[in-house]
């Protein structure tokens, strides 16, 4: 049976990563009762996940939120049950989180695209495989392909280069003229918005190939090769990993859960970062994709805005102007070339959830009738992975997020009054 | 770090560095993670709880997220073979 605990904020921080912690910082430091939640075991979010080293640029902001006042719990915020309450669930434990104001942090995750064998196992996201490491995954040795697009690519190269890792190939699909074009805009950029690209040292000596991109991965239990198209020819690489991802996209369901206006995938936010929600704020990467300084800065000034610092919040508007011109040249550099909507053989798996097959899929005209005939995106990453990939190879237009935002288990909605705990049954398949 | 810890896996003992989570006990130990509803074996594809395709029993909890969770000592974990 499931613990229950119930805490105030006046200002409560979903997400754990730059954006969040920056968020926490500027409104505790401001005298503000703050709380930070997240759903994993150690803070920091995707990129300063588990690195501890002193004097870093993540150590400095967890150490001053540390110190800042503002209680840092562990959790995944699945359900709204009333205006201004959030539930959270870790474990055996549900808290019941109200707020004032609510600042949304949620990140990003990677895109996957289906081609023949990406379900192997040893076939991961790029940020996957470095998440694992991360988590202690020993890479000394291991060959290892890292493929797809973005500038992740070579921040993970070079993380598992450092971790022992032999890199056989970094493969973007970008073509060499976006990304000649995109080093000149670095240039112009005095700070390193992404980590990839100050990570030259590391990355020597490793072949990088533009105008490529897997075609398919084979082995017989966990994958053993994988076929590369490179510059219109076909090569076939041996691996132990592949790593695989293509650029990222917004976290963006729990603002849609709270009706927060959306657009381009994106939720929209006005100077202050506030949603069309009253009271609540959204920071980082789901405002859009632009990198760890981006989301810092929406951070602080989701934090200061919260906590009615209008003023110091505003002095920041310009710095983060300038990475929003960046972020906009991210996203053109690594749009995905039409090529890859032919990735998938008829008898590739699209719904990794639900084993739904392309063949099934590419005669239904919307998401909702592809959902409703073949359970896509029914399973337990409700779409999370195949909902991107379907926006890509149909350009099918999500649907609206039914709560609960994340699976809950069943002992997790006890308590929930009449109607909530009904619609969360029936959408949890009773779990 | 500190010293390593041993979980079972199915049975058998693992041996991970410590501050593994559960999804990296399962590579280390050559192991799918669950077995998908056409019979694949699948293995930890996003490594930040958005995938489950890396979900186990955990001392007798079914269907947690083997990336979000830490490894600890003795710990009993199980898969759907
Ligand atoms: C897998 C991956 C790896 C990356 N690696 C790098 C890298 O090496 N270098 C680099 O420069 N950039 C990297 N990035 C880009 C990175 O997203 C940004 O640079 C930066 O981490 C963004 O910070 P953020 O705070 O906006 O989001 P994040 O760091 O993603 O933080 C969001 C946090 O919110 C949590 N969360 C989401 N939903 C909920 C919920 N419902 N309840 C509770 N918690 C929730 C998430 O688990 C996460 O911890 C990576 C991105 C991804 C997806
Ligand atoms: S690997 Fe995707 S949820 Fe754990």
């Amino acid at each position: 049976m499931s613990r229950r605990m119930r805490q105030r904020f006046e200002v409560l921080v979903v997400g754990g990563g730059p954006a969040g912690i920056a968020a926490a910082v500027r409104a505790a430091e401001a005298g503000r009762r703050v709380g930070i939640v997240d759903d994993n075991a150690t803070l920091g979010g995707q990129i300063w996940r588990g690195e501890s080293e002193a004097g870093s640029e993540a150590s400095r902001w967890t150490e001053r939120l540390r110190s800042s006042g503002a209680s840092l719990l562990r959790g995944r915020i699945f359900y709204q049950p009333e205006p201004c309450v959030l539930l959270a669930e870790a474990d055996d434990l549900v808290q019941e989180l109200s707020y004032e104001k609510l600042i949304l942090a949620t990140g990003a995750r990677e895109r996957f695209l289906p081609f023949p064998g990406w379900t192997l196992p040893n076939v991961m996201g790029a940020g996957g495989l470095q998440a694992m490491v991360k988590c202690g995954l020993p890479m000394q040795g291991k060959r290892v392909v890292v493929a797809g697009t973005g500038p992740l690519l070579l921040a993970v190269a070079a993380y598992l280069s450092q971790h022992g890792a032999e890199i056989e190939m970094i493969c973007e699909q970008a073509s060499w003229t976006s990304l000649a074009w995109f080093s000149v805009a670095l240039l112009a950029q005095p700070s390193k918005i992404f980590q990839g690209f100050q990570l030259k040292k590391e990355l020597v000596g490793i072949k990088f190939s533009p105008n490529s991109w897997p075609v398919a991965a084979s082995g017989r239990t966990t994958v053993e090769s994988v076929t590369i198209s490179r510059r219109g020819k076909l090569e076939t690489i041996p691996c132990d990993y592949l790593a695989c991802g293509f650029h990222l996209v917004p976290n963006i369901e729990v603002p849609v859960v709270l009706g927060c206006e959306i657009q381009d995938g994106c939720a929209r936010v006005d100077d202050l970062q506030r949603t069309s929600v009253a009271e609540v704020f959204c920071a980082g990467e789901p405002t859009g994709i632009g990198g760890v300084e981006l989301s810092l800065i929406e951070g602080e000034i989701a934090g200061l805005a919260a906590a009615g610092r209008i003023a110091e919040a505003s002095s920041l508007f310009g710095k983060r102007e300038k990475l929003r011109l960046f972020a906009k040249r991210l996203d053109r550099t690594f749009r995905l070339r039409s090529e890859l909507t032919n990735l998938p053989q008829p008898e590739t798996i699209v719904c990794r959830c639900e084993d739904v097959r392309y063949s099934h899929l590419r005669d239904h005209i919307s998401w909702r009738a592809a959902k409703l005939q073949t359970r896509c995106g029914m399973g337990a990453c409700q779409g999370r992975v195949c909902g991107p990939a379907t926006q890509f190879l149909f350009k099918w237009n999500p649907d609206s997020v039914r709560p609960p935002i994340f699976p809950a288990r069943i002992e997790s909605l006890a308590g929930l009054t009449g109607d909530s705990k009904q619609e969360l049954c029936e959408t949890t398949g009773g779990r | 770090m500190s010293s390593p810890l041993t979980v079972t896996v199915n049975g058998a003992p693992i041996v991970v560095p410590s501050g593994a989570t559960v999804a990296v006990a399962m590579v280390i130990a050559g192991k799918a993670c669950r077995v998908s509803v056409g019979g694949e074996p699948r293995g930890p594809l996003c490594g930040m709880g958005i995938c489950f395709e890396c979900r186990v029993a955990i001392n007798g909890q079914p269907h947690r997220p083997g990336c979000q969770i830490l490894c600890e000592q003795g710990m009993d974990v199980r898969t759907d073979e």
